[in-house]
């Protein structure tokens, strides 16, 4: 069952459940953020519109600029605003920020420590048509691996809107990864939001999981479907939304794993470096359990649909009951 | 700022402390770029000790003048001009690149919270500077309440390298200021025409460099990086422009003051051995020969 404590849509299993594009509640909490602190100031690399920028730039033309298509100014010109106090938020698609800037990240935000949000929209392979080139698989991998920086995976736009307000208020440098297609509405203004915490939001109605199944992003729906669905086929399953991925909630990934001695991993990002990769770290060196993961398998994208696209890189809600069962029988 | 005769002559005689410092320092490391650092020596004292907005007892004043360097590599001369500006103790610059020290081999504001920013990989100081320049240009109230005109009572400096010219990074942020008319940001280009793999126009010609600045919709100005009152004339004649950014392209000797060291590319990412340094030494204590007995 849906965790009742998190209030989460209870609209979530219909199949008119509201869809809205997860880099929509950026820009809508981005707008809020820069209502509450006069400080935030937006920077886009030609990309307004489509990181949805746009309502805080035609809202605060001022505190705006416009860098054009240049993303390695993109996010050094922000270290320079942080430096003198602003708290610069800068947006491109995740393929070109942080892919094509990453050492400009690393050492004028970094390593400089100027607290500055780079916001990757257009991630995974849920990109669809445009193809390899634009959907960034990658990107997780490259944040977490640098120091000083925390990566955020929201899971819907209501969770994104509430990270911007967070990230907009936290004093570190940030990477805040976003989806562009339309995904359903998860999350409640009603649910409790700690950016520093993993939260379960499926649950067995009683008894222990058999299986943890942490997720980070966009494809938490899915495996909401495959939780209710091997729920009903008698296997019962813990779901963690695990939208911070650094720093990791280490205490609730042990937690599960400690229940349920079986952890499937699901992100739309390569298996190698990701979300899975940070959790396989922790239990490795803590309380090992077999794990299996969901997510590219070394291989670049291609044009398509996102739903032909989840399915055809092995990561829809049958791939994520499969990999259930699976880890089951791996289970010592 | 005026500067009279007398300044000259106490800025030249720190120029040559400074460059003395530079080679202790990087024989003491066994590391580090000589060229570089040497060249821009005449500046670094001009701005330090004359020009910039700043207390070095007091180095996170609000309304001082920031200075980011890009070129992290030259770092050496950094140290030693803040040094003897007041900043640390002259004796820390020995500990320059060794485990432990707020001297990193290229400069860190973890070690060194009071730097503007840390650097080494090229192309990417310039960006920051307009980052700083345009915040300084954003009124600090939210939108409609009115201009505030901060801008033009603190600058930015930028000091920055020729052979970084090369980077993309470099011409985005160029771009970027032309766009914005950013007159609160004064970039010195050391134009030594060196680089580490020989000289900049056969390694990736720059040239007609002026025109290219120009063209980019700078204020540019070309000096010699080594004459202290043109120096400072033409940082005046920045400061006064009200619809540019400017751009000085300081013409220096690369190694300048060591006669040795002085023009050769080969110099600028080695440092000298222990019997270059005592000659580079002998040199600067008797301003290469103009003076008999070297003062220790």
């Amino acid at each position: 069952m849906l965790n009742p404590k998190l209030k989460l849509n209870p609209k979530i299993f219909s199949t008119d459940v509201e869809q809205v594009p997860i880099r929509k509640g950026f820009g809508q909490g981005l707008l809020l953020a820069g209502e509450r602190d006069e400080r935030v100031v937006g920077l886009c690399a030609d990309l307004t519109e489509s990181t949805q920028m746009n309502l805080f730039a035609d809202k605060f033309p001022d505190r705006f600029v416009q860098i054009g298509v240049a993303e390695q100014n993109l996010v050094t010109v922000a270290s320079g605003m942080s430096a003198m106090g602003k708290i610069p938020f800068c947006s491109s698609y995740a393929m070109f920020s942080p892919g094509r800037n990453w050492e400009q990240i690393r050492t004028t935000i970094a390593y400089n420590d100027r607290k500055v949000v780079i916001v990757g929209s257009h991630s995974g392979i849920s990109v669809g048509p445009d193809g390899g080139t634009h959907q960034a698989l990658e990107d997780i991998a490259l944040m977490r691996v640098m120091p000083n920086m925390d990566v955020i995976s929201p899971c819907d736009a209501i969770e994104a809107k509430r990270a911007t307000l967070a990230l907009a208020e936290t004093p570190r440098p940030a990477y805040l990864r976003l989806v562009r297609e339309k995904t359903p509405i998860i999350t409640t203004e009603e649910t409790p939001f700690d950016i520093k915490k993993a939260e379960i939001f499926w649950m067995p109605e009683v008894g222990l999981a058999q299986v943890g199944i942490i997720v980070t992003g966009g494809l938490m729906h899915r495996a909401l479907l495959a939780a209710k669905e091997l729920e009903a086929e008698g296997i019962k399953t813990k779901v963690m939304n695990l939208a911070t991925i650094k720093p990791l909630d280490t205490e609730a990934i042990l937690a599960l794993a400690k229940e349920t001695k079986a952890i499937v991993t699901v992100e739309e990002h390569q298996i190698a470096g990701g979300m899975g990769s940070a959790v396989a770290e922790v239990l490795a060196q803590n309380y090992p359990v077999p794990i299996e993961f969901i997510g590219i398998r070394d291989l670049f994208g291609q044009s398509g649909t996102p739903d032909e696209l989840i399915e055809h890189y092995g990561m829809g809600r049958d791939a994520i009951k499969e990999a259930v069962k699976k880890v089951l029988k791996r289970k010592v | 700022m005026l500067l009279t005769e007398q300044k000259i002559l106490e800025l030249e005689e720190k120029a040559n402390d400074i460059r003395e410092s530079i080679i202790e320092m990087l024989v003491e490391a066994g590391s580090g770029h000589t060229a570089g650092p040497l060249g821009m020596a005449d500046i670094f004292t001009l701005f330090y000790f004359h020009i910039l907005k700043h207390d070095p007892k007091n180095p996170t004043l609000e309304d001082r003048d920031r200075v980011v360097l890009s070129n992290g590599h030259i770092a050496p001369v950094l140290y030693a001009t803040m040094a003897h500006a007041g900043y640390f103790p002259v004796e820390e610059l020995k500990t320059l690149r060794k485990f432990g020290t707020r001297l990193q081999g290229h400069p860190h504001r973890e070690y060194m919270p009071w730097l503007e920013n840390s650097s080494g990989p090229l192309g990417s100081g310039l960006s920051q500077a307009v980052g700083m320049a345009l915040a300084d240009r954003m009124p600090a109230r939210p939108s409609g309440a009115g201009e505030d005109n901060k801008d033009k009572s603190r600058f930015i400096y930028c000091f920055m390298s020729d052979g970084e010219m090369d980077e993309g990074n470099t011409w985005e942020a160029i771009m970027l200021a032309g766009k914005h008319k950013l007159r609160n940001l004064i970039a010195i280009v050391d134009r030594n025409n060196i680089q580490i793999e020989g000289y900049t126009e056969d390694v990736m010609p720059l040239e007609p460099f002026h025109a290219k600045w120009k063209a980019f919709n700078w204020h540019v100005i070309e000096v010699s990086g080594h004459d202290f009152r043109s120096l400072n004339e033409v940082v005046e004649e920045a400061q006064a422009i009200y619809e540019k950014p400017t751009v000085i392209i300081a013409h220096t000797i690369p190694g300048k003051g060591v006669k040795e060291f002085e023009r050769n590319y080969e110099w600028h990412g080695k440092p000298p051995t222990k019997e270059e340094a005592k000659m580079a030494l002998v040199e600067l204590r008797t301003l290469g020969g103009k003076i008999k007995s070297e003062h220790q």
